[in-house]
């Protein structure tokens, strides 16, 4: 399962890109890491967490009448929604706040799309009384207001980046500006499995959790393995959480689900994997969307703001280029589509991320046996979208 | 026939000075492609060993907002890597003689071919390479490149680099560029009196002359590097006479005015040295 090399490569993806000034803050946090991440001590306690604090671990939850509906694969759902926070970015959090602790950084920064890791961030932060600073693109402080205000409760300061699209690109080369001026006192929380060596390794290894707690539940239920497990990718987080540890079961096909915002041929969208070329973006190669320029980087789109991202982590890039997993695409309206159908059928809302998987899942499944099984990551609830679906289809018509 | 220099022996050359060389950086393409041609003659006019001529690009990590903000104009404008090389091949048309070291990013060189990129320099009329974002580890194939072609890329080390100053330093071509402070860049009233100690050990390892930037705007600085260094680099404090002389700049029957502008920036940078 470790395929990270020393350079922080995943076959020819990954690595690090970044000014020199930044390098040495990279080597000390991979140091660190390298240190604790098989630490009892360390481990003892992001386990209490992950436990009492984050209410881990939840349900591989059979969703019976949506699988009947669809008549196919029996349909698991992991329930990352129901952690504390809404969403998987809680697990990444702690791990990383932990780290920070131990490291005796003070002040934490991070960046946000949808704000669910902003929001995961400010958690932690006042939850171990550090100081917190989240970057989030203004169009995205718009779109996730309560977002922000969330995290202004728990103590923490959101500054609005105006730069280009104002989404989370943007956000992170604030935060990575703020982390080369200040890495001497604060530590960088990166919430996806992007960025330089050793960011996209330390966020799959505190992701990971998912896939392990559902493989394991899957065994128990079921007695084998899944046939399918599916989940949405935009830096592709709770994604690779769920994937890594199915990387060896060979038998299980992994399926990645892309935003393909207004359509693939519509050129709005952010489906790197699908439509993106090898580049390098925020200190790491990757497939990535290309701009109109020679050299530009493309901007992205998404319904869901947490997929909104130009970029892919490199061990997607990976897991593609070797042809382990299948990376696919779902439209912004098949998203919503999804959205509606699990809040009727499950009474689970799911968030517009999270959607794009449901909505592949609901392909797929009447196109399978009834023999078989397919895991969804349900990665985080729609709580944080219901007014943004509400304004779609009633408010500013 | 006698053998025209390469690039890398004439940035040496531009080192054999009794002062530290004033190397300015410019963002190519900005406020227009045409008044940078004009610029970069009237930078060398004024005094300049040597030139960095910067790529724009969308994701700058290294560049503060003075910079950022010259390259989105510039990008605005549909500058892009060819049209950089394009606009250094008419300053030399245009009798531009100091080396020319091309600064981008390392996504713009992957998408145009690096080895392609490298081989080409020559006939654009430059003669180094600069890539901000590729830091030692990746840069094995570059270095390799540029010594084929007779070029020479330029490291970057920073106070932070520690250990990594006698690496970097060992493998170093054309001139080694010592980050002052932490961060990006950026015209900083204060220096820290750190930069000194650490200009003197990175001295003590490096086989080619040592340059410093990030954060030089004023005279005094300049005067306090002195003895430190052979360059001094200053990019952010002269992209802000070029912004406050946007307009001038821009339109060609003003332009002598704005380029007046620079002339008297640069000489009152210079005055600490005489």
């Amino acid at each position: 399962m470790e395929q990270t090399t020393e350079k922080g490569y995943f076959g020819e993806f990954g690595g690090s890109f970044v000014p020199e000034p930044l390098q040495k803050a990279l080597d000390e946090l991979e140091a660190a890491f390298e240190k604790y991440k098989d630490d009892e001590s360390f481990n003892e306690e992001l386990n209490y967490y992950l436990k009492e604090y984050a209410g881990r671990p939840n349900p591989l939850y059979f969703a019976q009448r949506l699988t009947e509906k669809m008549g196919g694969a029996k349909i698991y759902l992991k329930r990352e929604d129901l952690n504390h926070t809404g969403a998987h970015k809680i697990n990444n959090v702690l791990g990383q706040v932990l780290l920070a602790k131990r490291m005796g950084a003070k002040r934490i920064i991070a960046e946000t799309g949808a704000g669910q890791h902003g929001v995961a961030t400010a958690t932690a932060c006042a939850l171990f009384g550090m100081e917190c600073v989240v970057y989030m693109g203004e169009e995205d402080t718009r779109r996730q207001a309560l977002n922000v205000f969330r995290m202004e409760l728990l103590g923490a300061k959101v500054v609005a980046v105006t730069e280009g699209a104002r989404t989370l690109k943007e956000a992170v080369d604030a935060a990575l500006i703020d982390y080369a001026t200040n890495y001497t006192n604060t530590f960088y929380l990166i919430g996806s499995a992007v960025g330089p060596h050793p960011y996209p390794t330390i966020v799959r290894h505190f992701q990971s959790i998912i896939g392990q707690e559902a493989r394991a539940q899957h065994l128990e239920k079921e007695g084998r393995l899944p046939d399918y497990i599916v989940a949405c990718v935009g830096g592709g987080s709770n994604a690779i959480g769920l994937f890594a540890p199915f990387f060896d079961d060979q038998d299980v096909k992994i399926v990645g689900v892309e935003p393909g915002g207004r359509g693939l041929a519509s050129g709005q969208h952010a489906a790197s994997l699908s439509k993106g070329e090898p580049g390098v973006i925020h200190g790491f190669k990757c497939f990535m969307l290309k701009g109109d320029g020679e050299d530009g980087v493309g901007e992205a789109h998404s319904i869901a703001a947490g997929l909104d991202y130009p970029g892919v982590g490199p061990e997607h890039s990976y897991y593609k280029s070797i042809g382990r997993a299948e990376y696919v695409s779902i439209t912004d309206e098949e998203a919503l589509n999804a959205f509606h159908q699990l809040s009727m059928i499950e009474g689970i809302i799911p968030a517009l991320e999270s959607s794009h998987a449901v909505a592949y899942a609901m392909k797929l499944a009447p196109t399978l046996s009834k023999d078989q099984t397919l895991i969804v990551n349900i990665s985080g609830r729609g709580d944080k979208d219901v007014q943004q679906v509400f304004d779609m289809e009633h408010g500013n018509k | 026939m006698i053998k025209e220099s390469t690039g890398a022996q004439l940035i040496q050359a531009a080192f054999q000075s009794e002062k530290p060389i004033f190397i300015p950086f410019i963002t190519a393409g900005f406020p227009t492609p045409a008044a940078s041609i004009d610029i970069a003659l009237t930078l060398e006019e004024a005094g300049a060993g040597l030139l960095e001529l910067g790529v724009p690009y969308s994701d700058p990590l290294a560049d503060g907002p003075t910079i950022q903000t010259s390259s989105h104009k510039a990008i605005a404008q549909g500058v892009t890597l060819p049209k950089v090389l394009e606009m250094a091949k008419e300053m030399r048309g245009r009798g531009l003689k100091i080396p020319v070291i091309l600064f981008t990013y390392y996504n713009p060189v992957l998408q145009y071919g690096t080895e392609k990129l490298i081989s080409q320099l020559e006939d654009y009329g430059i003669d180094g390479i600069l890539i901000p974002d590729l830091p030692f580890e990746e840069a094995e194939e570059v270095n390799k490149l540029t010594e084929q072609n007779g070029r020479s890329f330029i490291s970057l080390v920073a106070p932070t680099s520690q250990q990594r100053i006698q690496m970097i330093a060992s493998h170093a071509q054309g001139f080694l560029y010592c980050v002052s402070s932490l961060g990006v860049t950026g015209a900083r009233s204060t220096l820290d009196d750190s930069v000194v100690g650490f200009l003197d050990e990175v001295k003590k390892h490096s086989r080619v002359p040592v340059a410093v930037g990030f954060g030089i705007s004023r005279a005094e600085q300049v005067q306090l590097m002195a003895p430190h260094c052979e360059g001094y680099i200053v990019g952010s404090a002269l992209i802000n006479i070029l912004l406050k002389n946007e307009d001038v700049l821009k339109d060609e029957l003003t332009r002598e005015q704005g380029l007046a502008e620079i002339n008297k920036f640069v000489k009152e940078l210079q005055s600490g040295l005489s």
